[in-house]
């Protein structure tokens, strides 16, 4: 039985806006049916002429195997580029070229663990298939929510329904805590008793969690959102610097060995370099992008 | 049950498809059809054999392989650009021992054709290369990457300069099975790549791969910085298309005899049939299968089709055929 990616032609169901971002659910048959959490799928945008030739990843938000349409796969956006701005701007019954689901899930952990998810601006998406999952095995489920604003927090009636404690942050304080999901992190651990931490979002936000989970002596399950063109592992531009069970760095394709690493892996760091002693790193020619050290594009999708 | 008496239903006949042949000819290489993947662009074929049978292609060619492994260039690597994109990988891969233990010996056991693209930063390092590769099981051809734009330094591109190409390329001869075809890979960021295609051929190039990406470069207009990591980058997709399809044109006219594995842009099978009229024998499809992973097969359909529509049944009909005159009216 074939358990990798398929490629299907799908089309578009719904699309409707949620705060800041878009909510879009696709017909994607026999994608929703092999999905597990934490994986994405890649999308073809801007039609068949279109000017943009490189796929789209977007990481899912739910499945619905059996829908009264065939299999559905949701999806949740921000209009970062010309890519998702066409997306943005269809309407049903668009076709759709959806590959999926694509990348390594989430890592479930022994049951009746205590988890809890981390989820930045939308990168909480594919947090929710995770909790319903987690919550099915017995897991205590605890949710921490951050975002720019109140209009960037995606999914917090969701989580409320999901979880036993949800604690929500904003930068500007329209909502929750002002402040960093890293804030509030070390109590909501305390309180839950916290054995394991999921987390999506940011870079910048993975590496704090995942410190903050390190400082608990507990470990971290981090979705990172590198910029991919191919999203099945031929193009190589989606990687970064994760250190494997020798304890040697290597650079590795976040779609394929990823998107899912374990915090205390990543160097976190290091993303947007190539560290010095990375196996096969030019002996003499340490990180000559270090201009690119401000590392990730940022969403999933990158910008695009 | 029913769906017996569905399959005695003959299939009907979906068009009246005259006979055709898509074989055709790189050296002593004789492939099954004319579309191969593009270096770089696949792999060692095992990613996109999950969205179709690699074997069915013509040849399946792999990203470059150096001697040893390789980092390749910091993040970004990669700007979409208006129909097309800039990369910077800077020649990730395994370095040659794995290549031979895991790479080469799955494309064997596939019944792939495997074209083995291979880059180094010296003359000595691309004969070592070719000599580790000599008697390889599932060795179809070599394809000597003499091109990538990624490097530090724009005078270690063997491709730019005729003599530095011909030595290359003798080496890897000298060093290869005499019925392994060798194919030199040019860049289009010269000025006369008719020069450099012949000192590839007098040097014993069996074949000429064209186009590698052109350099070039984005810059983030929000960082204000470049772009990518490695500040420049190598050009591809449907933009670079009509470059290639004038380098393919100027090299055929001169040396009508040598094979051309045309890519640079091939997304449809007109663009793989453009190529070919323009004197390609094969044509490799690159950038397109980021977008389109079962693309090379696609294109393939495309290509046949395209070929019997125009009463061309086979690919030697075709190649080259847009410099014949046209016949007065």
């Amino acid at each position: 039985m074939n358990d990798g990616p398929v490629q299907v032609r799908g089309e578009l169901l719904m699309l409707r806006k949620v705060g800041a971002y878009h909510h879009a659910t696709l017909v994607a048959p026999g994608i929703a049916e092999r999905t597990r959490p934490g994986q994405f799928v890649a999308l073809a945008v801007g039609g068949p002429s279109s000017a943009l030739s490189l796929r789209r990843a977007f990481s899912i938000y739910k499945v619905s195997p059996q829908g009264v349409y065939g299999g559905t796969v949701e999806i949740v956006f921000a209009v970062t580029g010309a890519g998702t701005a066409w997306l943005a701007a269809q309407h049903p019954h668009t076709a759709l070229d959806v590959v999926g689901p694509l990348g390594r899930p989430f890592t479930l952990p022994r049951a009746s663990a205590s988890a809890t998810l981390v989820g930045g601006g939308y990168g909480s998406a594919p947090l929710f298939g995770l909790a319903e999952t987690l919550r099915g095995r017995g897991c205590r489920v605890d949710f921490v929510l951050g975002a720019a604003a109140q209009d960037r927090i995606f999914g917090a009636l969701d989580a409320r329904r999901i979880a036993s404690t949800v604690a929500v942050t904003t930068d500007d304080g329209s909502l929750g805590t002002k402040g960093w999901v890293t804030d509030v992190l070390p109590d909501v651990m305390s309180r839950a008793g916290t054995e394991v931490v999921y987390a999506c979002g940011p870079m910048a936000m993975l590496r704090a969690v995942s410190a903050v989970a390190a400082a608990h002596g507990v470990p971290a399950q981090c979705a990172v959102e590198e910029s991919m063109a191919c999203g099945i592992g031929v193009c190589m531009t989606c990687v970064l610097p994760v250190v494997g069970d020798d304890g040697v760095t290597r650079m590795v394709r976040s779609c394929v060995e990823g998107p899912v690493f374990l915090g205390d892996r990543v160097r976190w760091d290091d993303v947007g370099t190539v560290p010095p002693d990375t196996f096969g790193a030019p002996a003499a020619n340490v990180a000559t992008g270090a201009s690119g050290a401000t590392g990730a594009t940022g969403a999933t999708g990158g910008r695009r | 049950m029913t769906r017996f008496s569905v399959r005695t239903i003959p299939a009907p006949a979906m068009r009246d498809e005259p006979r055709y042949d898509l074989t055709t000819r790189l050296g002593a290489l004789e492939l099954p059809n004319p579309v191969l993947t593009a270096s770089g662009c696949a792999a060692a074929g095992r990613e996109l054999d999950q969205f179709f049978d690699v074997s069915a292609l013509g040849a399946v060619v792999t990203k470059s392989i150096l001697l040893d492994p390789r980092s390749g260039r910091p993040t970004p690597r990669m700007a979409e650009t208006a129909s097309g994109m800039l990369n910077s990988i800077g020649l990730q891969g395994p370095g040659i021992d794995a290549f031979l233990e895991h790479d080469l010996p799955w494309l064997h056991g596939k019944g792939a054709r495997a074209v083995v693209s291979i880059a180094g930063g010296s003359v000595d390092e691309y004969a070592e290369l070719a000599g580790r590769l000599r008697g390889a099981p599932g060795l179809s051809a070599l394809e000597v990457n003499i091109s990538c734009p990624n490097v530090a330094d724009r005078g270690l591109v063997f491709a730019c300069d005729p003599r530095a190409a011909a030595s290359v390329i003798s080496a890897v001869r000298a060093r290869s099975a005499p019925d392994v075809p060798v194919l030199a890979k040019l860049s289009p960021d010269v000025t006369d790549i008719v020069a450099i295609a012949r000192a590839c051929v007098e040097a014993g190039a069996d074949g000429l791969s064209m186009i590698n990406t052109l350099l070039g470069m984005a810059i983030d207009t929000d960082t204000l910085r470049p772009h990518l990591g490695g500040v420049t980058g190598g050009l591809s997709g449907p933009a670079v298309k009509p470059v290639a399809v004038r380098c393919i044109w100027q090299v055929h006219a001169a040396l009508p005899e040598v094979p051309i594995v045309g890519m640079g842009g091939v997304r449809t099978g007109l663009d793989a049939l453009e190529m070919i009229l323009a004197g390609a024998s094969a044509v490799a499809v690159g950038t397109a299968t980021f977008g389109d992973p079962s693309a090379p097969v696609r294109v393939l359909t495309e290509l046949r089709h395209a070929l019997v529509d125009r009463g061309l049944p086979t690919v030697a009909d075709a190649v080259g055929y847009a410099h014949r005159p046209v016949a007065p009216p």
